[in-house]
């Protein structure tokens, strides 16, 4: 299949791709492209110029410095890979190691990912509840938001017109109890249902918890009421029923359904998947 | 728009629409068409051809966004007769209609290079970017086995 046809540059730095997309809003920025490129394959998506900056050095590299910083341009493939990501947020490396299949890893990228907004996809799920952080240029200068603010809807992000994400800035977790648990779809393997829990435990206590969950909803969220079930309670079987019921009433006003998985389904199996979270965490 | 790669060992210039995919260029422009079309989205790996040595779909890539890169496809697998890979999918009858053959041996040519000790377990995982509709897996399994421990595995 052949897209739409179409201008292609390739930036020579973010600034030249944040000038190159602020001029014209039909331009889109290309990272490893395998998200928009099947989307403009079937014509779902029909940008007149791309603005490549799969190359930029800036936009590359994983460190960890007090807190873990991932280039937006590092693939799924480098993330899951990398002992940084794995000490500092394991659960982020299992979700991108995750994500499609070998091929689809060597080349998508966290930042194309995010900027996407597959409800379905895991690492998003991961990020919110992780509370990492999203670095974004744009020509005024540099800003941050939320993973939890930055994902708005369906394919629906807070990034506007000429803005590029820099690099995703997640917090060191390693003293945390952590996992994130999906139910794939039994072709596609995106998920159905997922869930991330982040637990900060003190002896046999739940001090707090982060939740958040995809897939059954339009966007990756923060289940609020979830996290205040687990927090101060011991997990025992009480508290994980408090919060798989609680979890299905946080998401029951974002829910998305289809024929074989319908949104009462899905949101059933949160609470079960909420559940197996808790219980992968503590191991 | 020109691009220039280096494809098998030998470097190909060419001035071609920005649209067009890599899996393009390979079989209409340098008539490479052992590197196969299946699903054209991104699912099934019949078009899976290595960039800089790293597995790719390569109807998920543009050819411009492979200018300059090094890429091996099928026909250029082999130092000679025929790659380790090759020679176990034949002698493990690891296919019926051959039809996604090539991407299967590209993708599981990379998948034992970076990871010759893979259990069964692991390559049936790591299969799940490549299609096959003909043989259950099974042979083509038991050749990725036969290949890991030529390659290097098995210790």
């Amino acid at each position: 299949m052949w897209p739409k046809e179409f201008d292609y540059v390739r930036a020579s730095s973010v600034d030249d791709a944040i000038q190159q997309t602020s001029d014209n809003t039909d331009a889109k920025i290309l990272a490893g492209g395998h998200s928009l490129l099947p989307a403009m394959k079937l014509r779902l998506s029909e940008p007149g110029k791309l603005v490549d900056i799969s190359r930029l050095a800036d936009l590359k590299g994983i460190s960890a410095n007090g807190t873990l910083s991932i280039g937006a341009m590092s693939t799924h493939a480098e993330i899951a890979a990398s002992a940084d990501v794995q000490q500092y947020c394991a659960s982020l490396a299992t979700a991108c190691g995750m994500v499609g299949d070998h091929q689809v890893r060597n080349f998508g990228t966290l930042g194309g990912n995010i900027a996407h907004a597959d409800p379905a996809s895991d690492p998003p799920t991961v990020l919110v509840a992780a509370g990492a952080t999203i670095h974004i240029k744009r020509s005024r200068g540099e800003r941050s938001v939320s993973a939890e603010d930055f994902f708005i809807d369906l394919f629906t992000t807070d990034l506007e017109d000429g803005e590029v994400i820099t690099r995703i800035e997640v917090p060191n977790l390693s003293g945390h109890k952590a996992a994130y648990v999906k139910m794939p779809h039994p072709a596609s393997r995106y998920a159905i249902v997922g869930v991330a829990v982040i637990l900060e435990m003190d002896g046999d206590t739940c001090k707090s918890a982060r939740v958040a969950v995809g897939g059954a909803t339009v966007s990756a969220m923060r289940a609020s009421g979830a996290e205040s079930a687990l927090s101060g309670s011991s997990l025992d079987d009480a508290a994980l029923n408090a919060a798989a019921s609680a979890v299905q009433s946080d998401i029951s006003d974002a829910l998305m359904g289809d024929v074989s998985y319908p949104e009462s389904y899905r949101q059933a199996m949160s609470g079960v998947y909420l559940k197996r979270a808790v219980k992968a965490a503590l191991g | 728009m020109k691009v220039s790669m280096t494809v098998n060992g030998k470097g190909v210039e060419r001035d071609v629409e920005p649209r067009m995919l890599l899996v393009h260029f390979l079989r209409e422009e340098l008539d490479m068409t052992g590197t196969k079309i299946g699903c054209d989205t991104s699912q099934c790996g019949a078009c899976t051809v290595h960039l800089d040595g790293k597995a790719l779909k390569s109807c998920t890539m543009l050819a411009v966004q492979a200018d300059g890169a090094d890429i091996t496809t099928i026909e250029g697998l082999a130092n000679g007769d025929l790659h380790v890979m090759q020679e176990s999918f034949w002698e493990n009858h690891g296919l019926q209609c051959g039809y996604c053959t090539p991407g299967m041996i590209m993708s599981t040519t990379a998948l034992v290079q970076d990871n010759p000790n893979m259990s069964e377990g692991e390559i049936r995982h790591q299969l799940e970017g490549n299609l096959c509709r003909c043989t259950g897996y099974h042979n083509i399994v038991k050749a990725v086995q036969q290949a890991s421990e030529k390659m290097g595995g098995g210790d």
